[in-house]
């Protein structure tokens, strides 16, 4: 019975490991060693973190980087400050039939695929585009208004991509509290805004942690939004690893690049949990 | 002296239901008041009504004199303690004690003095920096209470607070329930559908049905002396009977149950008449057991039968006797003097109770 009930678990953590080795574990060692290789001549290669270096010593890569990630957390922000309230209103008001249609209408976007999303915010946003005729119609604007190729349509691309990442966890967390238990919070003498800050907020805390990290790693690793609403100019980091990888054939600078992301983008989500005091077991619950 | 609490036909209607239906009360200053019911029957609207949480269709709601129906919850002079306590998960137990406080803005020093104070009172010191799952059921319920007696509210609510302790706790709760109302001598109205809770804790009692008080008293009045069917069946245990009444003369009378046992019993002053449909209640404890059927002459009703079953129980064990004549089958106490230690099933016992003893209701009253 013991060895058969160890057997199983075994067979039921073969996959994960697989998984886990051959798709994430062998492919990034495999990354690593060609991000530490230095081209010094035709099919020379000098094992060295000169790679790195060029990541530390050109101001425009890290300028691209920092740009990306205050673009991320951004773009983080505003999908927790338009998610959250939706999130309470299916949870905690619309409950039942009505929340449950919102919470689908939340997910239907989803159904299409992200590259028809952003043509269909190109079709908006463009010079010929829905809202620069509406304005005209409206003779707020007197020519055609380009709204594409911007850091606003990044933004708007990115929060509209993001949004269901943030709205399932804090639905999640927020049906969890006990109707009760925000009685009691007025019961005892809170408004609204204080119930919110001392009962809501806290008790979604790890629904708002778990759901910014997710938004946050999907925005710094965008790559399609931010190409396709922010044209040529939008200097996203994951453009430039592109760039590395397929236009200039620089694998040693790519691969150095994406490493960079790597530890860059954990580094943020570790200072960002210190900052707000959560740990990360607590919010995988 | 203005009552803590009046409420004045109060009524609420969901759609086409009405779950609370023209019912007025009052509660005076620093009693125990209990309204007892089935589920279902509209005693946590009432509560709901009175804590704010919801409005009555029509009605008022009245606190030491003052209407507070235009007051939302959080500026009503009730707090409430929840069904499940509901203590707030995210903060120790200083910070839920002293959550109300802080929204009194009083200084840190004094909500800190007033919550230690508190903690002593409910007998937990020194437990502020626990949290609130590292406690026991018992020991959260008193932060609960602890959390509303802080602001010292004129009216404590309290939405059946026992139903998840376990048998034991629940029997040491009522006990320190009543001590602390003692103590904190603040008017409690307490709801609940187990009987006994409100039997030994409170100093009113109003039992509910569909909507409506059936009658409001002390546990005594209702034990001994119901006003309807309802309450003779849903307080205490009966045995309850179907007949037709077949005399009265001023307070006696004797009624056929539709098995053909004769009844003799009094009227209490309720209108019965002879050819009435009716029911009658008689307590297992009311009824006296005895093997010598010379005991049994002073009472008015004596019946010889056999035991069926024996149902022990400690203290309030009894014995279903089968009567002879019409197979009917009667719940009896058994007397614990130990005389009928040996009673065995198929013995043959007399039993009788005093008709003054029973409460018979016409049928339809109810």
């Amino acid at each position: 019975m013991q060895s058969g009930t160890r057997l199983g678990f075994y067979l039921l953590l073969t996959p994960l490991v697989l998984w886990l080795a051959l798709l994430i574990v062998i492919p990034h060692i495999d990354m690593f060693l060609v991000s530490l290789r230095e081209r010094v001549g035709v099919r020379q290669y000098e094992t060295s973190f000169a790679n790195y270096l060029t990541f530390f010593t050109e101001p425009l890569y890290i300028w691209t980087f920092v740009r990306t990630a205050v673009m991320s957390v951004l773009a983080t922000i505003i999908t927790l400050l338009i998610a959250f309230p939706v999130s309470l209103y299916i949870a905690k008001i619309a409950r039942g039939r009505l929340g449950q249609v919102l919470f689908v209408l939340c997910l239907i976007p989803f159904y299409v695929s992200e590259l028809v999303r952003t043509f269909g915010w190109m079709i908006l946003l463009r010079e010929t585009g829905l809202v620069s005729n509406l304005l005209q119609w409206a003779g707020l604007a007197d020519q055609p208004v380009e709204m594409l190729y911007n850091d606003a349509a990044i933004m708007i691309g990115l929060v509209y991509t993001s949004m269901l990442f943030m709205v399932v966890p804090l639905v999640t967390t927020l049906e969890s509290l006990d109707d009760s238990v925000i009685e009691a919070g007025y019961d005892l003498g809170g408004n609204g805004f204080s119930v919110l800050r001392e009962i809501i907020i806290p008790h979604a805390a790890p629904g708002i942690v778990s759901g910014s990290i997710v938004v946050f790693m999907l925005s710094l690793g965008n790559y399609l939004t931010p190409t396709i609403l922010g044209g040529k100019d939008s200097l996203w980091f994951t453009e430039m690893i592109y760039n590395q990888f397929i236009v200039r054939f620089n694998w040693e600078l790519g691969a150095a690049f994406g490493f960079m992301l790597l530890i860059l983008s954990s580094l943020i989500v570790w200072g960002m949990l210190k900052l707000t005091r959560q740990s990360l077991e607590e919010t995988m619950g | 002296m203005t009552p803590d609490l009046e409420c004045k036909g109060l009524t609420k209607r969901f759609g086409d239901f009405t779950a609370v239906d023209d019912v007025s009360f009052s509660v005076p200053a620093g009693s125990f008041f209990s309204i007892l019911g089935p589920s279902g029957c509209g005693k946590t609207t009432i509560m709901r009504m009175i804590a704010g949480f919801q409005d009555p269709t029509s009605g008022d709601i009245e606190i030491k004199g003052k209407s507070v129906l235009n007051a939302p919850p959080n500026k009503r002079p009730v707090n409430m303690v929840f069904q499940h306590l509901a203590l707030f998960p995210m903060m120790n137990i200083a910070d839920n004690i002293g959550y109300g406080l802080r929204r009194k803005k009083l200084p840190k020093d004094q909500i800190a003095r007033k919550v230690d104070e508190a903690l002593d009172r409910i007998g937990l010191p020194g437990i502020g920096n626990r949290k609130v799952d590292e406690l026991s059921g018992g020991q959260k319920q008193r932060v609960a209470i602890a959390r509303c007696m802080v602001m010292e509210p004129d009216v404590l609510l309290l939405d059946e607070p026992l139903g998840a302790l376990d048998l034991k706790l629940r029997e040491h709760m009522k006990i320190e329930l009543k001590a602390l109302q003692t103590a904190f001598d603040t008017t409690f109205i307490y709801i609940t559908h187990d009987q006994s809770e409100a039997l030994v804790m409170s100093d009113q009692i109003a039992v509910m049905n569909e909507g409506r008080f059936e009658q409001t008293g002390t546990g005594r009045d209702l034990y001994y002396r119901p006003d309807s069917a309802f309450v003779a069946a849903f307080v205490g245990e009966s045995n309850r009977w179907r007949g037709k009444i077949e005399r009265v003369q001023g307070n006696e009378m004797e009624m056929r149950t539709d098995t053909g046992m004769l009844m003799r019993g009094a009227t209490h002053g309720r209108s019965l008449s002879a050819g009435d449909s009716a029911d009658i209640f008689v307590r297992p404890e009311a009824i006296r057991v005895t093997r010598d059927a010379t005991e049994l002459e002073q009472f008015d009703n004596r019946i010889t039968g056999r035991v069926t079953s024996l149902l022990f129980n400690g203290a309030a064990s009894r014995i279903l006797v089968r009567d002879a004549t019409a197979n009917e089958e009667i719940e009896v106490n058994l007397p614990q003097s130990g005389e009928y230690a040996s009673l065995a099933r198929g013995d043959e016992v007399h039993i009788g109770w005093s008709g003054a003893q029973g409460n018979c209701f016409p049928v339809g009253a109810d």
